[in-house]
């Protein structure tokens, strides 16, 4: 028998079997659509997990990004200091991010995926709860028990076909989510365990920043030094007053600050 | 007929297409008995793109049932396979 055939006759039994164990019909409408009205609101509160979800796994990218970009601005720095090396680390741990960061877009564009599917199925759940609800007033109002079963099919099978489609879409973005949610809290141990060294936390540095920093403080007091040499050289003021914070100042310098007094 | 593709929603096709949808129908039950995933999935997509084609959307808040339903765009031949065997993923 073909496939679409065997799922259509597969959701009906499942429908007629909730059928067959109500007593009165009439009672089934009410208890119906409780469930749809419940299911509605698992709905919204999937399409809200599923949002949450996305939102974090965006942060997560930004954040690695971030990092990727402070990696390369790292390399860059290195290179202009002449350490190759320093700049080769740098770049292999921003490829070793650069993997994570596609992978965590298209997480993203996954969930973003099932945001709007389940988005839809809402609003067309809530159209047809709707319906039902005019249906089963009008049904309660007009016929007696006896009537009321082959109407009562009707307004079911329709409304029933659509919640077990509606409770698998929810089902199924919930695993995705759950799969998801599991490597992302893994990223954000990676972040927070500073291996991938969160950007928000500049500043601690990471080694290669310590390094970078180092090097620039070390080049920093060599470029001074030059500048202070040039300078008293030529017997120039600023050597002098620099001088005078680790050196006591010499007799004749102590009588020319007398003299210039107080800047 | 009414098709349904889950987590879609419900489209009214005419008499005249349904031989064309039953063809591409016969290919992907053929992909799933043999566990062919790559011909299952292009298959699949073929025959969902074709109900969308040639059917007519139903309004949302339409309470018909289909006469025929397809699995959501996104399965795997695993998942149709549950689908299939009754106690699968249809809740409840």
């Amino acid at each position: 028998m073909s496939l679409m055939k065997r799922m259509s006759l597969i959701f009906r039994s499942k429908a007629n079997r909730a059928l067959d164990s109500a007593e009165d019909p009439r009672e089934t409408l009410d208890y119906s659509y409780q469930r749809q009205i419940e299911l509605l609101s698992k709905v919204r509160r999937g399409v809200a997990d599923v949002a949450t979800s996305r939102k974090r796994v965006e942060l997560q990218a930004n954040q690695l990004e971030q990092q990727s970009q402070k990696l390369h601005d790292q390399a860059q720095k290195a290179l202009g200091m002449g350490r190759e090396d320093l700049a080769r680390e740098a770049l292999t741990r921003k490829s070793g991010l650069t993997g994570q960061i596609t992978d965590l877009k298209a997480q993203q564009a996954q969930l973003q995926g099932e945001e709007e599917k389940l988005t839809l199925a809402s609003q067309r759940l809530q159209a047809k709860v709707e319906s039902f609800r005019t249906k089963k007033e009008t049904i309660k109002a007009t016929y007696t028990a006896a009537e009321a079963q082959t109407r009562i099919n009707e307004a079911f099978s329709g409304i029933s076909e659509e919640m077990g489609d509606v409770g698998m879409a929810v089902q199924r973005a919930e695993d995705k989510t759950a799969q998801m949610q599991a490597r992302a809290g893994a990223i954000d141990e990676l972040i927070s365990s500073g291996a991938l060294d969160d950007a928000s936390q500049l500043g601690q540095g990471d080694d290669i920043a310590r390094e970078l920093d180092t090097m620039s403080s070390q080049s920093d007091v060599e470029s001074e030094l030059a500048a202070l040499k040039a300078g008293s050289s030529a017997g120039a003021q600023p050597a002098a007053i620099e001088g005078a914070d680790s050196f006591p100042p010499t007799e004749p310098e102590r009588e020319q600050l007398k003299e210039e007094g107080p800047a | 007929m009414i098709v349904r593709i889950l987590a879609e929603g419900q489209w009214e096709i005419s008499e005249q297409h349904l031989s064309g949808l039953n063809g591409l129908d016969e290919q992907v039950e053929a992909a799933i008995e043999a566990g062919d995933e790559v011909t299952f999935a292009s298959t699949l997509a073929a025959l969902l793109e074709a109900v969308r084609e040639r059917g007519t959307v139903l309004p949302d808040d339409s309470l018909e049932d289909s006469d025929l339903i397809l699995p959501p765009a996104d399965a795997s031949l695993e998942e149709v396979r549950e689908l299939l065997s009754d106690d699968g993923l249809i809740p409840g």
